[in-house]
């Protein structure tokens, strides 16, 4: 006979999971008990929400299933915001909570909340635990449902006497079964002849890619199938990295922020591929203007993200890596496109995005600047608001899984804890996190947690003074009436030291590259002020509902 | 826009109706109606639910549903041949000497059961699809309904066809 406890962490660690990210309380210290001497690795984190966000990071980073771990009550709901951070971008967690015994359920007894309920809308399923024999079974399902089909977060509530309580091995299937979750991994050959036949008519075909192909490692077989068939490629923010920056056919991102080139292709194609995507509002802006002269391929894992915001011609229902790589095998000829692909060579060429350089320190040049100096070798996270915008648009991506970042649920203070997550996943390369002033305060007490575990998270905090994102909208679309949007001044090298971590506060442009070289150079953690232009603006942007190809700070297509 | 009749099997596990019916809330949809019990397998459950939408919505929730670990199948009964029944239980006002007979005869002509007679009262038991049940209440309501109570719409397809697990 084994405790509850000792049967949870020995089925995570057959799962394969060799760290995990939690806060202890009452109800999980049989767990924490048995923490204390396992091999399983723990991060303590100084904030639940750190705790959820770095189990993220890790699972985005390395394609595997990251864990956290929180008490119940007060700890299972500051999970909160990380759970649902995970299931909008699909990604794929594991939630620990304790919960108070099974006797006092349903009671209000302390620290009693029903965490099952409040995050049935953010898992992809969840479960409370009633007996130590089910531990095994449930942990081992759990992990199977987060990693496989759509991926995405799974909570598993565990009472105290659960933990405590006492069973003997289970015997577990090899394979998971469950009959009511059954993905579709391969792809139909009708609708696959079907979306080639349309390619072969198409004069100008455009690829939508998302982060399905990130989650699916589809990136080798996108670049080979829009390569071979010649396709320009557009990327959603979170598709980002799944194209080399520099590689002809890559349009950079589309919709509110999008590159102007990657607006007009859209607006102009007459055959969208979209893949691994879900028309979200930020990418479409006017759904009904969205690509307006296009047919439409959809390939997506998930059959309710087919039709939900566009009409499709052609749905194809699997795995991206799996339908490309059939697509691949069924494609009979090479296309070309020529005329096509000269266009948008010359929108690229006319409308570049734009880096201002007028002496000022300017938040462009500093994304450039540390875009070519690390150049391939590390992993980017950013924060919500203007530093999010700016990075995907002015850092040069090489890889997929190189850029992480907060993209259907927009959650400020995501960024570092994500990024201690990051580092287990990458100890090969720095990794740093694009922060704001507004975002990085709302975690900023993980520097707790990075200096005290030596995490060598190089933060880059593009200090505008503003809740820069909500600062421009103001600007732009309230009159200038800044309404609540504005931080007083915040020394954070001084914050950084009191943690016992380096900084640096840079105010000119001169200062940026040896900065960032200083944060390479030192082995732990760092910390970088830099004082921006406190008004610099995103552009292009979509206003939110009108048409993608009408752009602020751009000009109407040559 | 038109009702739609969805006949949902699930896993017979706690917290299951509440994952069902919440997703309907949070995408908006008002359940019209809902009726949910054991069923032919001894750990599955089915929910009748009756929803009312235009087909891209219908189609979009049932995808939504779908993708619920412990629905195990989700089929649209409404452009199907098939058999639906609500029960209701009607108290109506029926004083000795007065409506009483009226009532009767009533019921008798919608094939209602009176299953309980009282001094002031009668109650109708009547089995029926949604319109016939709406057209009875509707009658009844001259005398005064004191209480009315209906189980919501169960509907199965006719013939062999089935909503089953398929295993
Ligand atoms: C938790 C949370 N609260 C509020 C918002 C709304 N919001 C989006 S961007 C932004 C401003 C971000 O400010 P900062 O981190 O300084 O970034 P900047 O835009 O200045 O680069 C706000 C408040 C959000 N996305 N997340
Ligand atoms: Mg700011």
């Amino acid at each position: 006979m084994k405790t509850g406890a000792k049967i949870l962490v020995e089925s995570l660690q057959r799962e394969g999971t060799d760290i995990i990210f939690g806060y202890p309380g009452g109800v999980v210290m049989p767990i924490y008990d048995e923490l204390y001497d396992s091999s399983l690795r723990h991060i303590l984190v100084r904030h639940e929400q750190a705790a959820a966000h770095a189990a993220d990071g890790y699972a985005r980073a390395s394609g595997r299933v990251g864990v956290c771990l929180a008490t119940s009550g007060p700890g299972a709901c500051n999970l909160v915001t990380g759970i649902a951070t995970a299931y909008m971008d699909s990604v794929p967690i594991v939630a620990l909570t304790g919960q108070v015994p099974t006797n006092l359920l349903g009671n209000d007894a302390f620290q009693e909340s029903d965490i099952t309920g409040i995050t049935m809308p953010i898992t992809k399923h969840n479960y409370l635990v009633k007996s130590a024999g089910e531990l095994a079974r449930t942990v081992q399902e759990a992990f199977y449902i987060a990693g496989t089909g759509r991926p995405g977060p799974v909570l598993i509530d565990i009472p105290k006497d659960v933990s405590t309580g006492l069973s003997d091995d289970v015997k577990l299937p090899e394979k998971v079964t469950l009959r009511g979750y059954n993905p579709t991994y391969k792809g139909h050959k009708r609708q696959m002849e079907k979306a080639l036949d349309l390619l072969a008519h198409s004069e100008r075909p455009l690829i939508y890619a998302g982060g399905g192909i990130i989650s699916s490692n589809a990136s080798p077989e996108l670049m080979e199938f829009a390569t071979l068939a010649s396709i320009p490629v557009t990327t959603t923010l979170m598709g980002i990295g799944c194209i080399p920056c520099h590689h002809p056919l890559n349009l950079g991102m589309l919709g509110m922020h999008g590159t102007e080139y990657a607006n007009f292709a859209v607006t102009e194609c007459d055959l969208m591929i979209a893949i691994g995507a879900r028309f979200d509002d930020r990418v479409t802006g006017k759904i009904e203007t969205f690509a307006p002269h296009a047919k439409v391929i959809h390939i997506d894992i998930d059959p309710a993200e087919i039709g939900k915001n566009k009409r499709v011609d052609v749905p194809i229902v699997g795995d991206v890596k799996a339908v490309l790589k059939d697509l691949l095998l069924l494609m009979k000829k090479q296309g070309v496109h020529e005329a096509w692909i000269k266009k948008i060579k010359h929108w690229k060429q006319h409308h570049p995005l734009k880096c201002p350089a007028n002496g000022a320190l300017h938040p462009q040049f500093i994304i450039r600047t540390l875009s070519d100096l690390v150049k391939d070798k590390a992993v980017i996270v950013s924060e919500v608001g203007q530093n999010q915008m700016w990075t995907a648009q002015h850092f040069c991506f090489h890889n997929p899984r190189t850029w992480i970042t907060s993209g259907g649920l927009g959650t400020m203070g995501y960024g570092l804890p994500a990024a201690m997550g990051v580092h287990f996943a990458r100890p090969d390369v720095p990794v740093f996190d694009i922060a704001g002033d507004g975002s990085v305060q709302m975690n900023i007490q993980e520097f707790g947690t990075i200096a005290a575990e030596k995490i060598p998270v190089k933060v880059v905090i593009l200090n505008n003074m503003y809740l820069g994102m909500v600062r421009q909208w103001q600007e732009l679309f309230y009159d200038h009436r800044y309404s609540f949007t504005e931080l007083p001044p915040v020394d954070f090298v001084k914050i950084a030291n009191a943690y016992g971590i380096e900084g640096m506060r840079v105010e000119s442009p001169d200062e940026v590259l040896p900065a960032l070289q200083a944060s390479l150079d030192c082995d732990g953690p760092f910390v970088m002020d830099f004082r921006i232009e406190r008004e610099e603006n995103v552009f292009p942007m979509v206003p939110a509902g009108a048409a993608i190809n009408e752009m602020i700070g751009g000009h109407p297509p040559s | 826009m038109k009702p739609h009749t969805l006949s949902i099997l699930v896993e017979n596990k706690a917290g299951v109706l509440s994952r069902v019916t919440g997703l309907f809330s949070r995408r908006g949809f008002n359940i019209e109606s809902l009726a949910v019990g054991p069923c032919e397998e001894p750990d599955m459950s089915r929910i009748t639910i009756v929803v009312i939408g235009d087909d891209e919505k219908i189609e979009q929730v049932m995808k939504q549903l779908n993708k619920l670990i412990d629905v195990i199948k989700v089929s649209d009964l409404t452009d199907s041949e098939r058999v639906e029944r609500e029960l209701a239980l009607i108290k109506v006002t029926a004083e000795l000497g007065t409506s009483r007979a009226e009532i009767m005869q009533i019921a008798s002509i919608f094939r209602a059961s009176i299953v309980d007679v009282g001094a002031k009262t009668l109650i109708l038991q009547v089995i029926g699809d949604t319109d016939k049940i709406d057209a009875l209440e509707k009658l009844l309501r001259q005398y005064g309904i004191k209480e009315f109570v209906r189980t919501g719409t169960v509907g199965i397809l006719r013939g062999s066809k089935t909503v089953t697990s398929g295993k």
